[in-house]
């Protein structure tokens, strides 16, 4: 299962090239884009940004990748983000120390996704609707946290978590990049990975080969919520408040993107949480092309989903094999046959 | 017959002054608790009732339309004496505020008007929020007194009224002084979070030295592009001179500190001048005007805005 190097490569390719493109727009905007300063002892540039700004999106795909692998998709990490803020700015202010905030923020934030996993793989509901109901309840469950106001802290601790630097580089840069690579690990240094996706392409041969998918699928919600737990944490210590109805709203939807963006199936099975990552930082360069080009904010929306939309033909199997049937002729190699991720499953075919 | 008569008319015309005093009940339909500025009109609308012995009875309508005309119902058939109603939205209230009119009860609308017959309620207290756009321009044109400025503008919800009005009002005052320019004007959508990071890209985008002041249309968002403002090494409300509208206690708290220069209050004391006015039409039959705006009242440092911050925090913002 250890992927070597060249297939992981081959994987992630269609997304490296999207995310140079988006970034070559961006230095066409604004020639500016990638300069890298030092102020104050901190790093300093727009491509810094990018990858500081993409850290609550980059912690909810790697959640939501495992999730989507098992099949199932979790709607909930945008109110899970709020409950977690909420709770580590109301410890900090009653005085605990902030890392007993940030457990305890990252204790609920696994409470919820134990609980979307529990009516997911115990009650058998189906996950878009089981995290429905945390979705809309959650935010709810923040404001009462928060007394409805914006819940401001001054605990330096908690702050750096979301504002501060470590060696010069804004700590949720460095937040994201090691839960990534842990889970990454994890998955592929591991039968975790495989076992995952046996789940999402046929949950009941995978029992049958004696796959425990039951308790496997509780933990990947479980994950999730922590990852969204964590999100929540450094938005709020970035403000130095917890915004209850405003933290992470719609978020669930940029990393669900993310996901998708990363070549990732929705119907479940073969994943890749460093596409997703990727898929993440695309999102995000994206958002950055918007802000530089000084476009009116009518234009915002229309801009965003005009290139997501290029993003998603370019990545649609018809044109993929397209493109592969122009080289495959051109070079008079003969097996036109579609790029090896696109293959469907058996399920998948059954569809 | 006559006798009848008279004391008839003269129970009438004493009614209202005999209800005006200490035992006057007010219905309040509230929309519900959707922003901060919102629970400090309610603890504040429950102070200026208490303050002059009136009782109020208040209806939290949870957002919900039909739960406002539920209260406004159930206030008609209590007999109130007045009804105070802050609508979620402006259509649809034709029927209930004729109701209230046939039952003689006095509507008066709080912080935003409706869609109906301006005879079925009595007065409309709001804020200008074109006006506050223009304090704002009025004051940075002052500021600056004539010196090139470059300004960045932090947006409000795109389409929003708010967010409108008070980029119209603010461009307004700009008119005619070319010393001063909105080279960039993004949307913050009302955030603290998205003020921060719209900030940081304006500072990058134009570079921090060549930004001379910012205009947010909330002040979460000038909160929020304060922090940018820093992190890039800049001295927020000395480099970059920073003026919003709303006057949170927070925004309060950062003019004390010398991080931000000016804002403008959005009131929540709207039941203020609509009581005043419900006494006034019920002592003489005074008829107020049919809007009646609140102040807009700029505060900047010469302001104690450390003591203004104390009295604000605990209305619930």
């Amino acid at each position: 299962m250890s992927a070597t190097t060249p297939s992981v490569f081959k994987r992630i390719l269609p997304q490296l090239i999207i995310l140079a493109v988006v970034l070559a727009l961006n230095v066409i905007v604004f020639p500016g884009f990638l300069n890298i300063e030092v102020h104050n002892g901190r790093i300093f540039g727009n491509l810094i940004d990018v990858l500081n700004r993409g850290a609550p999106v980059a912690l909810l795909c790697i959640g939501m990748t495992l999730v989507i692998a098992t099949r199932g998709i979790d709607l909930s990490v945008g109110a899970v983000m709020a409950i977690a803020g909420a709770t580590a700015a109301s410890l900090v202010s009653d005085g605990h120390h902030w890392t007993t905030s940030l457990l305890g923020a990252l204790l609920v934030g696994s409470l919820c996704g134990l609980w979307n996993g529990f009516l997911v793989a115990v009650l058998r509901i189906q996950p878009i609707v089981a995290t429905l109901v945390l979705m809309v309840a959650g935010r709810g469950i923040a404001q009462l946290i928060t007394e409805g106001t914006i819940l401001t802290f001054i605990d330096p601790g908690l702050i750096r978590l979301g504002a501060g630097t470590i060696i010069g580089i804004p700590t949720p840069i460095l937040i994201w990049i090691a839960l990534g690579a842990g889970a990454i690990l994890a998955v592929r240094r591991t039968a975790l990975g495989m076992l995952i996706e046996a789940i999402g392409i046929n949950e009941a041969s995978s029992r049958l080969a004696g796959i425990n998918s039951r308790v496997l699928l509780i933990c990947v919600y479980a994950m999730t919520g922590l990852c969204a737990a964590l999100a929540g944490v450094i938005v709020a210590a970035d403000i130095k408040g917890a915004d209850a109805n405003n933290a992470g709203l719609w978020l669930e939807l940029d990393a669900i993107l993310a996901v998708v963006i990363g070549g990732n199936s929705l119907l479940g099975g073969r994943f890749s949480i460093l596409a997703s990552l990727l898929g993440a930082l695309i999102i995000q360069s994206v958002n950055s092309l918007i802000l530089l080009s000084g476009m009116p904010p009518e234009f915002n929306l229309i801009i965003k989903s005009v290139l997501i939309l290029c993003i998603l033909v370019i990545q649609s199997p018809k044109v993929g094999h397209l493109i592969y049937m122009l080289r495959a002729s051109s070079l008079h190699v003969p097996p036109p046959e579609p790029p090896s991720r696109r293959v469907l499953t058996p399920k998948e075919d059954a569809q | 017959m006559k006798l009848r008569t008279t004391l008839l008319a003269s129970a009438v015309t004493l009614l209202p002054v005999a209800t005006m005093a200490a035992d006057m009940t007010i219905g309040f339909s509230q929309i519900g608790s959707e922003s901060g500025w919102r629970a400090a009109e309610t603890t504040v609308t429950r102070q200026e009732a208490e303050a002059r012995g009136i009782d109020l009875k208040f209806a939290d309508a949870q957002q919900k339309q039909e739960n406002q005309i539920k209260a406004l119902r159930s206030f008609i058939a209590q007999g109130v004496d007045a009804i105070l109603l802050a609508p979620v939205v402006a259509t649809g209230w034709d029927q209930v505020l004729e109701e209230a009119a046939d039952a003689e009860i006095p509507v008066v609308l709080l912080d935003r008007t409706v869609d109906a017959d301006e005879s079925l309620y009595l007065t409309a207290v709001t804020s200008d929020l074109v006006h506050e756009g223009n304090v704002a321009g009025q004051w940075l044109v002052d500021e600056v007194a004539g010196e090139d400025c470059r300004v960045v503008e932090l947006q409000g919800t795109t389409g929003s009224s708010p967010a409108i009005d008070r980029k119209t009002g603010f461009e307004q005052a700009l008119e005619g002084h070319d010393n001063l320019e909105i080279v960039r004007s993004q949307t913050g959508d009302f955030t603290r979070s998205q003020g921060k990071v719209v900030m940081e890209s304006f500072l990058k985008a134009e570079g921090g030295e060549n930004i001379c002041a910012l205009y947010a249309h909330n002040d979460d968002m000038a909160v929020g592009a304060i922090q940018a403002i820093k992190e890039a090494g800049l001295a927020p409300g000395e480099d970059i001179l920073i003026v919003a509208i709303d006057a949170v206690p927070d925004a309060h708290l950062a003019i004390a500190q010398g991080e931000m220069n000016a804002t403008i209050e959005l009131t929540p004391n709207m039941a203020g001048p609509a009581l005043d006015a419900l006494e006034a039409y019920f002592t003489d039959g005074t008829m107020p005007p049919k809007w009646i705006q609140t102040e807009s009242k700029l505060y900047t440092a010469a302001d104690d805005n450390q003591a203004v911050y104390e009295m604000k925090k605990d209305l619930g913002y």
